[in-house]
């Protein structure tokens, strides 16, 4: 379980961050959600330790990762898989070798045992033969598929996802969805997933909270997020066309 | 001020945290072919001709009867050791590895890459660029001796195929009254400038904010910035060596 205490964060004196605080279980998706400029990719940087915020805590289990040494800070970062918007592989590096990479830095593992797990991992997120290719020669959705394959190489405890289904076509981006909510289950990790697209809310949302203008204003599941009775939420969520009919029918 | 601290800073970030060895050791061998391997051949090509052009114009310009022949060779040596095989070579540097340390460094920045690395628990400054300054550092000496002498070679040809000179009073002319310690002097500029020229291009790529456009920013800055710190510490250089 990740705990996040009062956490507040400004750059140049504006508030991006105001006073957040909230409880993020494990074995379940949870989702940060809010329009853009709300702050929720500023909220996850602070959660993994990209960003110091400048009060609050955050805790991982219980193990205060701002008050963490670097031994702790790095035995912590250790139990951490991230998913990037844009997948965010090493463009030197090819498929293998990205996805590889956390097994070369972090373990002492032997070649033909990497090599196995890499092979697992892939063929986990539905990659298979493309070891040997470079991340410029893969779809935008099978980057997504090798940036979650890389993120839980490493037995990892918590899993983080920064908007994983931007710039992908629905049909992608709900088996990215559906992908993290499954490695979730199975993998009993503490997942946090960064989103503004309503799919996903709907979709996998087990603990969704909502931010606007820096703020927590709501938080619930996918169950109960539709008749919330909040105004700012229900703006966000019937912003649509599409949205404002459905609206009427419920 | 700010960013002459900043770059302080993060030059001594490269020293905490750092990784095994045998991964710097991988990436540093792979640096040195970018760096080093890869740079040869515009080197080459500006050294020779550089060496070429100093010993036409230093011709054109001792046409008193009075001086012999050898001390154009002897002239062109002096400029190339002490000053156009370290200087003029890393301003070529600066403009082809300088810029794209910057822009290789930069396009990570803004598509997340060493982001990714940093949740990874990987000190990304050490990681990414402690590897370019130890290449740059050993690479850059062996391309100013390689410049040396094809700037040497280059002037031997100019002045024996345009009649400027005899072979003999070229060879006679680079090898009188040499002081060896030229040699060591463009050795220690030469690391110097590579330490600049590798730091501040990181520097400017590894903190680029913004998109492709910053990239192209951050990558002539590099290359403008290296510039000037090269010639400053060139002029220093000289000041605490040879005087």
């Amino acid at each position: 379980m990740i705990e996040i205490n009062n956490i507040s964060k400004s750059f140049d004196g504006t508030q991006i961050l105001d006073d957040i605080s909230g409880k993020f279980e494990r074995g379940i998706t949870n989702l940060i959600i809010g329009a853009s400029g709300t702050g929720k990719s500023v909220l996850l940087k602070c959660i993994v330790g990209l960003i110091t915020p400048e009060e609050g805590e955050v805790l991982y289990d219980g193990r205060s990762f701002l008050k963490a040494d670097k031994e702790e800070k790095a035995q912590m970062r250790r139990e951490i898989g991230m998913l990037f918007q844009g997948g965010a592989l090493f463009d030197s590096k090819n498929i293998e070798e990205n996805v590889m990479f956390p097994l070369d830095l972090l373990t002492d593992m032997k070649k033909d045992e990497k090599l196995d797990r890499v092979n697992n991992v892939l063929s986990r997120v539905g990659l298979e033969n493309i070891n040997k290719k470079m991340p410029a020669e893969i779809s935008g959705g099978q980057k997504k598929r090798v940036g979650i394959a890389r993120a839980i190489v490493n037995d990892i405890n918590y899993l983080f996802c920064d908007e994983p289904n931007s710039g992908l076509d629905p049909r992608t981006s709900l088996l990215i969805d559906e992908l993290i909510q499954e490695i979730t289950h199975e993998l009993n990790v503490t997942t946090i997933m960064v989103t503004h697209d309503m799919n996903s809310v709907m979709g996998v949302g087990e603990y969704i909270m909502y931010l606007a203008r820096g703020k927590k204003v709501w938080e619930g599941n996918s169950d109960n997020i539709l008749t919330s009775g909040q105004e700012d939420l229900e703006d966000f969520i019937f912003a649509s066309k599409f949205m404002k009919k459905l609206r009427k029918t419920l | 001020m700010k960013s002459i601290g900043a770059y302080f800073i993060f030059l001594g970030s490269m020293f905490v945290r750092r990784e095994s060895f045998s991964s710097y050791f991988k990436l540093t061998i792979n640096e040195c072919i970018s760096i080093g391997w890869n740079s040869i051949l515009i080197v080459a090509i500006t050294s020779t001709f550089m060496g070429a052009v100093t010993t036409v114009q230093t011709a054109y310009n001792l046409v008193s009867p009075l001086i012999q022949n050898y001390v154009v060779a002897q002239v062109t040596r002096e400029m190339v050791v002490l000053e156009l095989a370290p200087t003029i070579t890393a301003i070529v540097i600066a403009g082809k590895v300088g810029s794209s340390i910057a822009s290789g460094l930069g396009t990570m920045r803004i598509t997340e890459q060493i982001d990714a690395l940093e949740v990874m628990g990987v000190n990304a400054s050490s990681y990414l660029v402690l590897p370019k300054i130890i290449a740059a550092m050993i690479m850059y000496p062996l391309l100013v001796v390689i410049a040396g002498f094809l700037a040497l070679y280059g002037g031997y040809i100019a002045g024996t195929m345009t009649g400027i000179l005899t072979e003999t009073e070229y060879v006679y002319g680079i090898r009188i009254d040499f002081n060896p310690f030229t040699i060591q002097f463009a050795l220690i500029k030469s690391v110097v400038f590579a330490f600049l020229i590798a730091s501040i291009s990181a520097y400017q790529g590894f903190f680029t904010t913004g998109g492709a456009l910053e990239v192209g920013k951050s990558s002539t800055s590099a290359v403008t910035k290296s510039c000037i710190a090269v010639l400053l510490a060139d002029y220093i250089l000289a000041e605490l060596l040879l005087n």
